[in-house]
């Protein structure tokens, strides 16, 4: 089980709710991925119209946790603004705290994420900060008062999966207790497998599966890597070794034959 | 029979053209004279059928692979079948690859093809997709065409919107008007704008692949070209925002940098009416059809969505008839 700011969770995947070919089959990859999670932007579908958000209403009726995120947000007060918006449109304190320091890469800006962070926590916000797999910058947002982490595993949307494992390693070691969601780079089901059996405790994705072919397949398939990758966590792997082992005892055997 | 069609964008028009072709009866009742309000006035005017696929269901490919021909012979030379030409910038390519295993019907291209197909874009892209068999056409002289057509057929425009008591059946083509008064009806916004310069000539759609920020070009001729279109999760038709008129700037500027200089002659937006799985539907409730949900696509779909509608208007005359 999966606790989040004292949510308890069944499924450790988390999804985005952006760039699905339709409404429809964002609902069909919610419903197929069984996630309890999903995260909406706040930043353009608030501008307004007859309907009062139509988008949002759409993403309640899911029925399932909503965690809104400040998308596109690049300075502190921006993100801050939008986090008090995404408050009174959702009625969460949770909050995907993002703040972009470079426009094309969309890298995080960690300083000014810090800095939101306190401001954000100290006022009530359950902040579930999108980092770089820098540990310092994830202790400082501890201090911060996060209590949840989302380190990349490469840039958003690039789809290369893990590109520095042992910086993941040293995080998930220094934070034993901390929920760690891998957030952003996440390609391909066998990425997400990957980062669980480094004992991540869930994955956050959404363009792998929202840019699938088929999104509510691919939703499932992650599912399902996800939970095996958690399972051979939980199991206990064998350390690779540089020689052969035979998996049946050779002695007593008959070496005549 | 008389039918009474209720909104004149571009689905209406052709709801309007396939009853008059049987012969029935038509008025269209307009909500503000011109186009101005319609969706349609905004569209691209792309027969991309086959590039659509690429994030549309497949029956956008099967109903919208008749709109060429049905647009040109109901309006003879309003359709150039000069295809559609998709690149990528250089660090982007996989994203063509990704667009080329989504989609059929086109050819890869190298340098020296895009050049042969589009001169002003040689050197500046290292491959391409070619859709050789997509067209496309200019929606506002289309529709102000097809408008016309229907008027020397005797098809009656009236400026308002009566109950249409004095017809026998009434076809509501008011597209996102329903917005809230049909159930699972969404507005998406479209912002596009208009460039004019005389220093890049294309001859086709060109779509220039974006992980982010998707653009196309559609040349109208006379250095005219239209840019569009975001896609926004609400009906809010105001004007465009600073940041969507940047992005697609930018996009054209990636293009080509001549667009840097080009001339901003127009911003406009578009709401598109689209339902949950973002294809339209045609139905039939009494004596009223619907038609609606062309999300972004309205040229596309409408022949085929018209012919429909039009099935449904006539056959229970028919049986009735009959009995």
């Amino acid at each position: 089980m999966l606790t989040l700011y004292g949510q308890d969770l069944r499924s450790r995947l988390l999804l985005g709710t952006a760039r699905y070919p339709s409404p429809a089959a964002l609902e069909d990859a919610v419903r197929s991925s069984g996630t309890e999670i999903v995260t909406v932007s706040l930043r353009r579908e608030t501008a307004g119209g007859r309907q009062g958000g139509a988008f949002f209403e759409l993403i309640r009726a899911l029925g399932v946790h909503v965690l809104p995120n400040t998308a596109g947000c690049h300075s502190v007060s921006e993100a801050v603004l939008t986090a008090k918006m995404a408050r009174e449109v959702f009625g969460t304190n949770w909050l995907k705290l993002e703040v972009i320091g470079h426009h094309d890469t969309l890298q995080p800006d960690v300083f000014a994420l810090v800095e939101a962070a306190r401001i954000l926590s100290d006022e009530g916000f359950e902040v579930f900060p999108y980092t770089t797999d820098d540990l310092v910058v994830a202790e400082r947002l501890l201090e911060a008062g996060c209590k949840v982490l989302m380190p990349w595993c490469a840039p958003i949307g690039s789809a290369m999966g893990p590109q520095n494992i042992p910086a993941l390693r040293a995080i998930r070691a220094n934070f034993p207790d901390v929920p760690l969601i891998v957030d952003a780079g996440i390609g391909r089901p066998s990425h997400a497998t990957t980062v669980m059996e480094l004992g991540f405790d869930a994955v956050l994705l959404n363009t792998a599966v929202a840019g699938a072919a088929r999104p509510a397949l691919m939703a499932s398939a992650f599912a399902a890597a996800i939970d095996a990758g958690r399972q051979a966590f939980e199991a206990g792997m064998l350390e690779p070794r540089d020689f052969a082992v035979p998996s049946t005892p050779v002695i007593g055997k008959a070496v005549f034959a | 029979m008389r039918v009474l069609i209720k909104g004149a964008g571009v689905a209406g028009l052709c709801l309007a053209h396939e009853l008059s072709t049987r012969g029935i009866a038509v008025t269209v009742a307009e909500r503000t004279p011109g186009f101005a309000g319609a969706a349609s006035w905004f569209a691209g005017g792309m027969l991309a059928p086959w590039c659509e696929r690429e994030s549309a269901e497949e029956a956008v490919l099967t109903k919208g692979v008749g709109a060429i021909d049905w647009w040109d012979d109901a309006l003879p030379g309003a359709v150039s079948r000069n295809g559609t030409l998709v690149v990528a910038p250089p660090r982007d390519a996989g994203e063509l690859k990704r667009f080329a295993s989504r989609t059929s019907g086109f050819d890869w291209l190298d340098a020296a093809a895009i050049e042969r197909l589009e001169p002003a874009l040689a050197g500046r892209f290292r491959e391409a997709l070619f859709f050789p068999g997509e067209a496309h056409l200019d929606p506002r002289l289309a529709l102000s065409q097809l408008r016309q057509k229907l008027a020397d057929r005797g098809v009656t425009f009236i400026a308002e919107m009566g109950d249409g008591g004095e017809h026998d059946l009434i076809a509501d083509c008011t597209g996102a008007a329903r917005i809230g008064a049909t159930p699972g009806l969404r507005g998406v916004r479209g912002e596009m704008l208009y460039l004019r310069t005389g220093e890049v000539e294309l001859s086709r759609p060109v779509r220039l692949i974006h992980p982010r920020i998707p653009l196309y070009i559609v040349p109208r001729g006379d250095g005219l070209f239209m840019c569009g279109a975001t896609m926004i999760e609400t009906d809010d038709g105001g004007p465009i925002t600073a940041r969507s008129l940047m992005e697609l700037l930018n996009a054209a500027y990636a293009l080509h940098p001549a667009f840097g200089e080009a001339r901003l002659v127009e911003t406009g937006t578009g709401v598109r009416p689209g339902f949950a799985n973002n294809l339209p539907r045609v139905t039939r409730a009494g004596q009223v059809i619907t038609i609606n949900g062309l999300y972004r696509h309205g040229f596309l779909l409408s022949p085929a969505l018209a012919a429909e509608a039009a099935e449904l208007a006539v056959a229970p005359a028919l049986k009735g008839d009959a009995a």
